[in-house]
């Protein structure tokens, strides 16, 4: 077990407003990581550190350090198009782009200069097959990506991200729009990437987080008040505001 | 916050002290039944046996349906889990307390009294002791009562040898008392279970107030 990302006294302010508060924490190599609390408690704030999505936010603040492999992400030398094709992202609300499901998963790879048909072919494949859904479109690649399910485009955003070979995949919410038999696609799918991949997922759904998560955070008021293996964490929470919150007696 | 869930649970935990209660008065009387000889005492531990019984019915469909539609976690996890297993234990000892009565009910008091085996009113005494000391212990939480009632199942068990090896003396001696001898044997039996009951008690406190059964973590 060997820490992919390891954030050192984060702090992060939106101009007045402090919404991370002094947050130290590693991610795992190849686990799963969740995210949970409040909204407003600072777990998407966390996640979008990690590859600089804060970055275009007006008025955003950040003191601090992240280490990605050893390598401060936040460095003045840091490439952030390199970073974010290491640190890929799924959001809540699947959004594939407005073309087919195949220029869909090629779209990153074309991007990051590859031009070969027969390798984007590859890419496509593998992509599609790795987020479980190739079967499922195999024989309509070249359709739109808006004529597929909720689920089906959520599994599209993964195998598009999966398509420039990241190494951690940050997911906020990825669920939350979608029905239960969806949900469990793909949760189903994170526990079988997590051997290649390390995942990091903000989730408000602690059944959720206790299903697939090997480690949980547990964030309040920008403050990360608890981190433990998540069967420690949901069986015997060490902070009574962590045992408040996932009981349900507040939030 | 969680009104509908709070008061279940509080529901559920009234019920879990009704039924200590009723395993504490079951093993109160069949003592002083045994020691009396008094049957009538003895018919109503039998009778009160299946209020017991029903309680443990209740109990174990509230905590089921609370996992069902509250799916609980952490400490809630662990109360509603106990109430679970616990109500097994409290159910066997009100069991336990009745298959004695059914014996008494059957012995002749001429020849088999409370004392007729040295030693079975110390083993009496002490269980009844384990089963009221552990329950206070369960409802008031409190692990260091707890653990000198899992110190006393020793002296029981110890007690438990005595009483064999009495009875095996006075089986030698005279063929007569044999169906006597196999009562008192049971009893013994009976009240020797009963301290192992008063010992998972203790044992399920310290599960829902620490996760671990003996030291060893099993959530």
């Amino acid at each position: 077990m060997s820490n992919k990302i390891e954030t050192t006294n984060l702090d992060l302010y939106y101009g007045e407003k402090h919404a991370l508060k002094g947050v130290n924490l590693n991610i795992v190599e190849h686990a799963i990581t969740a995210f949970i609390g409040p909204s407003g408690c600072g777990k998407s704030t966390y996640l979008k550190t990690l590859n600089r999505m804060n970055d275009y936010v007006d008025g955003v603040k950040i003191t601090g350090q992240i280490l990605l492999d050893g390598e401060d992400i936040y460095d003045s030398k840091v490439d952030t198009t390199v970073l974010r094709k290491k640190v890929g992202m799924v959001f809540q609300q699947p959004n594939p782009f407005p073309m087919s499901i195949y220029d869909n998963i090629a779209y990153g790879p074309r991007i990051h200069g590859i031009k070969n048909k027969k390798k984007l072919d590859e890419i496509v494949e593998t992509s599609l097959k790795n987020a479980a859904l190739f079967d499922e479109v195999a024989d309509r690649l070249h359709t739109s990506a808006l004529g597929l399910s909720g689920g089906q485009q959520q599994r599209l955003c993964i195998a598009r991200c999966l398509a420039v070979e990241p190494d951690v995949i940050l997911l906020d919410e990825p669920t939350s729009a979608l029905d239960p038999i969806s949900t469990l696609k793909i949760e189903e799918l994170l526990m079988e990437l997590k051997d290649r991949y390390t995942i990091s997922i903000v989730t408000h759904n602690m059944q959720q987080a206790s299903r697939i998560a090997d480690y949980t955070a547990f964030f309040l008021v920008g403050e990360m008040v608890e981190y433990g293996e998540t069967k420690e964490l949901f069986s015997f929470p060490k902070d009574k505001r962590t045992e408040d919150y996932i009981t349900g007696r507040f939030g | 916050m969680r009104k509908v869930f709070d008061q279940e649970l509080e529901k559920l935990g009234t019920d879990l002290v009704k039924m200590c209660g009723l395993a504490e008065n079951a093993i109160e009387n069949m003592n002083e039944a045994f020691k009396d000889q008094n049957k009538t005492l003895a018919k109503e531990v039998i009778e009160n046996d299946r209020l017991i019984n029903d309680m443990e019915r209740t109990i174990e469909s509230r905590a089921f349906n609370l996992t069902l539609r509250q799916q609980p976690i952490a400490s809630d996890l662990r109360n509603i889990t106990t109430a679970l297993k616990v109500v097994t234990d409290l159910e066997r000892i009100g069991d336990q307390a009745a298959e004695i009565c059914e014996l008494l009910l059957y012995m002749d008091g001429e020849h088999a009294t409370y004392r007729t085996v040295e030693h079975i009113p110390t083993m009496a005494k002490k269980t009844r002791i384990m089963v009221h000391e552990a329950i206070d212990a369960f409802i008031k939480q409190d692990l260091t009562a707890a653990k000198m009632v899992v110190k006393m199942d020793d002296e029981v068990d110890a007690l438990f040898n005595e009483v064999k090896m009495e009875i095996v003396e006075i089986m030698k001696q005279s063929n007569e008392d044999i169906d006597t001898c196999i009562s008192f044997l049971m009893i013994a039996k009976y009240l020797e279970k009963i301290g192992d009951h008063a010992v998972n008690t203790c044992e399920w406190l310290e599960f829902r107030e620490t996760g671990a059964v003996n030291n060893k973590r099993i959530i």
